[in-house]
């Protein structure tokens, strides 16, 4: 077993996502029009977080949904088939306003442009922002995060893992050195 | 899961439930102003027809092209096949042309199978002879578990002509791994000799096994192959087993009534009981097309062998 460390306690996790909430209500001028939109499966629980977060300060309702991406990946074919995740749209839809695509980890940039495609059949928003709990560099496609939690300098060789109450039992973000499984 | 799908017994429970959870994700693209998802783009399947059956063709086409797969068409009148052509010979053609998938419907049992040892593509069963119509069998279960939740303990009667049925019988296979229990009912002329080995059990009085279904599913009696006397008069027939207004009274309240199409109305089953609100035959239908985009994403979506 090679050596892994946590980067992130849940305390963290939770003042990161407090910090990016605050922030989409900045950038958002009040969050009026924000659709918040989770990439299954740890992007929807923290989508259901920022939500929660956001109407504690504003008092305002965000709608909170789930996109998932797996029909539009670009390695389908490396992989056996894999289960499908939720895709849950607010019911007043996405068209005309702004979605802030929710994920657990930044990486390749792939999962998100997956994102954006299954987006364009969905609908028309007028702006879509990226909010990541990690960015760990490595991009592969010309894509950035408007809201990052923790920027994490990382070896491509190392492996990051989210683990959230909702999903894992627990909060915690760690960082698992080269080979580990 | 397996490359092929032949028979609904060659599915585990975790494969089966595997299918119907993907399905029922799916089921969500249908509602959607665009029905399309990019996943299997410039994948190749052929809906190879030696039998007419035009709504289990169109259920396949349109859940193939919903996933941006391109569809042949190929249905053996006026092929090659109408001149002769062996189906080791067509199937070799459609290897030649780059088939992915290949979904097949034969008039003899056991035609899939042997077309799955030619080709390197998957092969789907859409029905052969009176053996198997696993996709039928999915999409039952999937309307099943849509209105009842799981299927653990749940009592399913088949009532009919058991015998010609590829729908019974992957029914009864499927509906076991699921964990129903599955009755029979049907005259006994009407029956497969080797009926005692399938897991079901068998009733020849429909009136004691409505009380105790959860679901009812009537088979299309088939006029076409009723040429042997199995049963007096399609009156008699219709007394003894048709689902009737008064047979339909004596269910229980939830339960729902199934019927694969198409329906003989007044026979095997009342109109007023087939436009009920617990009769299920409508979404059967766009269930059909949800649940074969499920298996054709599970067979082709991954990477080939």
């Amino acid at each position: 077993m090679s050596e892994s460390r946590a980067v992130l306690e849940g305390p963290d996790i939770h003042r990161a996502l407090t910090r990016i909430a605050h922030e989409i209500l900045e950038r958002t001028k009040g969050a009026d029009e924000v659709v918040l939109l989770g990439i299954p499966t740890r992007g929807a629980p923290l989508a259901r977080r920022l939500g929660d977060r956001i109407e504690e300060f504003e008092g305002v309702k965000i709608p909170v949904g789930s996109i998932d991406i797996t029909m539009y990946r670009d390695d389908l074919r490396l992989k056996p088939a894999r289960p499908l995740g939720r895709t849950e749209l607010p019911a007043d839809g996405i068209d005309g306003k702004i979605v802030v695509l929710v994920d657990d980890v930044l990486y390749s940039g792939r999962t998100v442009r997956a994102a954006l495609d299954a987006l364009n059949d969905l609908g028309r928003p007028t702006a879509v922002q990226l909010a990541t709990l990690v960015d760990r560099g490595h991009r592969e496609l010309p894509i950035r995060a408007d809201y990052v939690g923790k920027n994490l300098p990382t070896a491509k060789s190392e492996k990051v893992r989210v683990f959230l109450r909702e999903t894992d039992g627990r909060d915690a973000v760690i960082l698992m050195k080269g080979g580990a499984e | 899961m397996n490359r092929h799908l032949i028979s609904a017994g060659d599915l585990s429970k975790d494969d089966a439930l595997l299918i119907l959870d993907t399905a029922e994700e799916l089921a969500r693209v249908s509602e959607r102003s665009i029905k399309k998802l990019p996943t299997l783009r410039g994948r190749t399947v052929v809906n190879l027809f030696f039998e007419d059956s035009t709504r289990t063709r169109i259920s396949f086409e349109a859940a193939a092209k919903r996933l941006s797969a391109d569809v042949i068409n190929f249905s053996a009148k006026g092929s090659s096949v109408s001149k002769g052509e062996s189906l080791k010979d067509t199937a070799l053609t459609l290897e030649a042309m780059g088939a992915d998938a290949v979904v097949i419907r034969h008039g003899s049992s056991g035609a899939p199978h042997r077309l799955a040892n030619w080709v390197h593509g998957s092969v789907v069963n859409a029905g052969d002879g009176t053996h198997e119509h696993p996709t039928q069998a999915l999409l039952d279960a999937f309307s099943m578990r849509r209105r009842l939740g799981a299927l653990d303990g749940r009592k399913v009667t088949i009532v009919g002509d058991v015998l010609h049925s590829r729908v019974a019988r992957s029914n009864v296979l499927l509906l076991h791994t699921l964990g129903a229990e599955v009755t029979l009912v049907a005259p006994p002329t009407l029956l497969p000799v080797s009926v005692h080995t399938w897991p079901c059990e068998v009733s020849y009085d429909l009136d004691t096994v409505l009380a105790k279904s959860d679901v009812v599913m009537m088979l299309r009696v088939q006029k076409e192959r009723m040429n042997a006397a199995y049963f007096p008069s399609e009156r008699e027939y219709s007394r003894r087993y048709g689902l009737d207004r008064a047979r339909f009274a004596k269910m229980p309240d939830d339960a729902i009534v199934m019927h694969p199409g198409p329906m003989n109305r007044g026979m095997e089953i009342a109109a007023e009981v087939a436009d009920s609100s617990r009769s299920t035959i409508v979404e059967q239908v766009a269930n059909g097309v949800t649940i074969r985009m499920a298996v054709l994403y599970l067979l082709l979506g991954g990477e080939t062998a």
